[in-house]
């Protein structure tokens, strides 16, 4: 191969073709300024705070209560999403049907719409006098401003992750091991459970820790129909605010660290799945 | 059983095409209708009136600087990172494009509050700022950083793959005929992606424009000055004012809309790639 041999070639693999050195370098430059830099300032503020005040603060009463409610909720909308999104996703694939491509433009939604756009337009669906909290509320169902409000919000906002997730995977099954099964006399639903289903796995674990992970650190959708009373309906983003509104700076950090770490091994979880598959599959 | 082993029968297959768009429709089309139903609550008077103020002419204008600032920025990091991790070799790779992911599983309140424990008036650099007379927290090149931080993977991950499946064939041709490395990016490579990168563009300007967590913290909610769209319907909400409230919130669902229009018309154009993309 003909051309110069920088020094960097040592490092990478030579090729002709130019720009190595600029993009790489504006892309380490840009990234480490915009996000090393910032995301890096929370651990070391984190870390100057010591043991004892950084417990005090991150694991606080409040900050407990914010934490599981959080956490509780991200699991609950992201296993209704997990049973409804593997729902949506089979029927898209599978299913012919008119209005098909809207249905899943429609999916998109929650990624295009603006989260605070959500919250208000949730709120005006399930607050005591709205469309559907007016039928609720003489059944003694209360959503906005619970617990299920925030759910619901979540729900909303990790439906995409979970049908974007299956989809793909659900799509390139061979029908083959679909006829093989249903040769050798297994049941639709047999076959579905054993052969289908341990297919996608992987990709709806993934999906699901993916709206997982998003609804826990939600925020503009979920902040109008919760009702923020601490303790109760505070989630644990939303007391980063209130901390820093009061500039509480160290409880900010503190709280935004464990969080920040959480979403890091959930991360670290879809990387170890997807490995795991991969090996399975054998590719 | 049914007679087709391999698919489901036509009963079956009704009730889950049902069950799914009854859920889609509860949860998704429901809350989008919402948000017009109750912008015209009242008709379309005190729609128009509603968008029709200067604090809110102020936050349209503010939200289409910031797009206009961010978004190109993210368009040139998206590519030259593209470049660079798809046309070479080198270790660390598998790294770099998680590192460029981070963004995506940070909570937005964190994205904003990263910026204020830099720049803010306790900040590491707030007491620079404030001796030179600069200011970043509370004001709009605060909310640029915190958009920009947000949407930093949009276009870079839209193009990764996408170039990775063209390979780098084309570009290596046009070198070997004696092209610059300029000619053969605008002349080769751009051409090929071009509709990858209007895709990556559209949904990182959707975020862009509609950001509230990250935006919220480090705005101050300044009516006029540093309230985006999506500040100002929550000042609004919060006053009780839901017509205006939703007035705005309507146009940013207008936008949501027209977004998920053109994607879906890329999406066909792609046709053929869209399978390999994830």
């Amino acid at each position: 191969m003909s051309g110069p041999i920088k020094a960097s070639a040592r490092w990478r693999q030579p090729s002709v073709l130019p720009g190595f050195g600029l993009s790489f370098g504006f892309t380490l430059a840009w990234l480490t300024l915009i996000v090393l830099i910032p995301l890096a300032t929370v651990f070391l503020k984190a870390a100057g705070m010591g043991w004892s005040e950084f417990i005090a603060v991150g694991f606080s009463p409040r900050a407990l209560a914010a934490y599981r409610l959080s956490f509780g909720t991200a699991a609950v909308a992201g296993l209704v999403n997990a049973v409804f999104g593997l729902l949506v996703a089979w029927v898209l694939v599978r299913y012919a049907f008119p209005g098909k491509q809207v249905v899943s433009a429609l999916v998109d939604l929650p990624f295009a719409l603006p989260t605070a756009v959500a919250g208000i337009a949730l709120t005006a669906l399930y607050a005591p006098e709205g469309w559907i909290g007016q039928y609720l509320e003489p059944l003694g169902i209360k959503v906005a401003f619970t617990w299920v409000g925030i759910t619901i919000a979540l729900v909303f906002i990790g439906l995409p992750f979970v049908v974007r997730s299956v989809e793909p995977v659900l799509a390139d099954l061979g029908r083959e091991v679909e006829e093989a099964a249903a040769t050798l006399g297994a049941t639709r639903w047999q076959t579905f459970t054993r052969v289908i289903f341990p297919a996608i796995a992987p990709a709806l674990l993934t999906g699901f820790a993916l709206a997982f992970a998003r609804g826990v650190g939600e925020y503009g959708s979920v902040i109008f129909i919760s009702g923020n009373m601490p303790g109760r309906t505070e989630i644990a983003p939303l007391l980063i605010v209130t901390q820093l509104e009061q500039y509480a700076y160290a409880g900010a950090t503190a709280i935004a660290t464990v969080m920040m770490l959480a979403s890091f091994a959930v991360l670290l979880l879809i990387n170890l799945i997807q490995a795991a598959s991969r090996r399975r599959m054998g590719v | 059983m049914s007679l087709h082993p391999t698919s489901e029968g036509t009963v079956a297959r009704v009730v889950l095409i049902t069950l799914s768009l009854a859920f889609l429709g509860f949860f998704v089309l429901l809350p989008l209708l919402a948000v017009f139903s109750e912008a015209l609550a009242q008709g379309a008077g005190p729609f128009l009136d509603a968008l029709h103020t200067p604090d809110a002419f102020a936050a349209i204008r503010l939200t289409l600087i910031i797009a206009a600032i961010a978004v190109p920025l993210n368009m040139v990091f998206g590519v030259a990172a593209s470049w660079a991790i798809t046309k070479f070799q080198f270790p660390g790779k598998a790294l770099l494009i998680t590192l460029i992911d981070l963004p995506f599983s940070v909570s937005p309140v964190v994205s904003g509050l990263i910026f204020v424990l830099l720049f803010g008036a306790n900040g590491l650099f707030g007491a620079w700022l404030a001796e030179h007379d600069l200011k970043i927290i509370f004001a709009v090149p605060g909310i640029v950083l915190a958009t920009v931080f947000i949407t930093f993977p949009f276009v870079a991950r839209e193009l990764i793959p996408l170039m990775l499946e063209q390979g780098k064939d084309d570009e290596e041709a046009a070198i070997s005929l004696g092209a610059s490395g300029w000619q053969t990016f605008w002349h080769v490579t751009l051409p090929n992606i071009r509709w990858g990168l209007l895709y990556g563009v559209l949904l990182c300007n959707a975020r862009a424009m509609g950001e509230f967590g990250a935006v919220s913290v480090v705005s101050g909610h300044i009516r006029g000055e540093t309230n985006t769209m999506p500040l100002h319907v929550e000042i609004l909400y919060n006053e009780y004012d839901f017509v205006g409230a939703f007035a705005v919130a309507s146009l940013l669902a207008l936008l949501a809309l027209v977004t998920l229009v053109a994607k879906t018309v890329l999406e066909w154009r792609f046709g053929l790639h869209a399978g390999a993309r994830h």
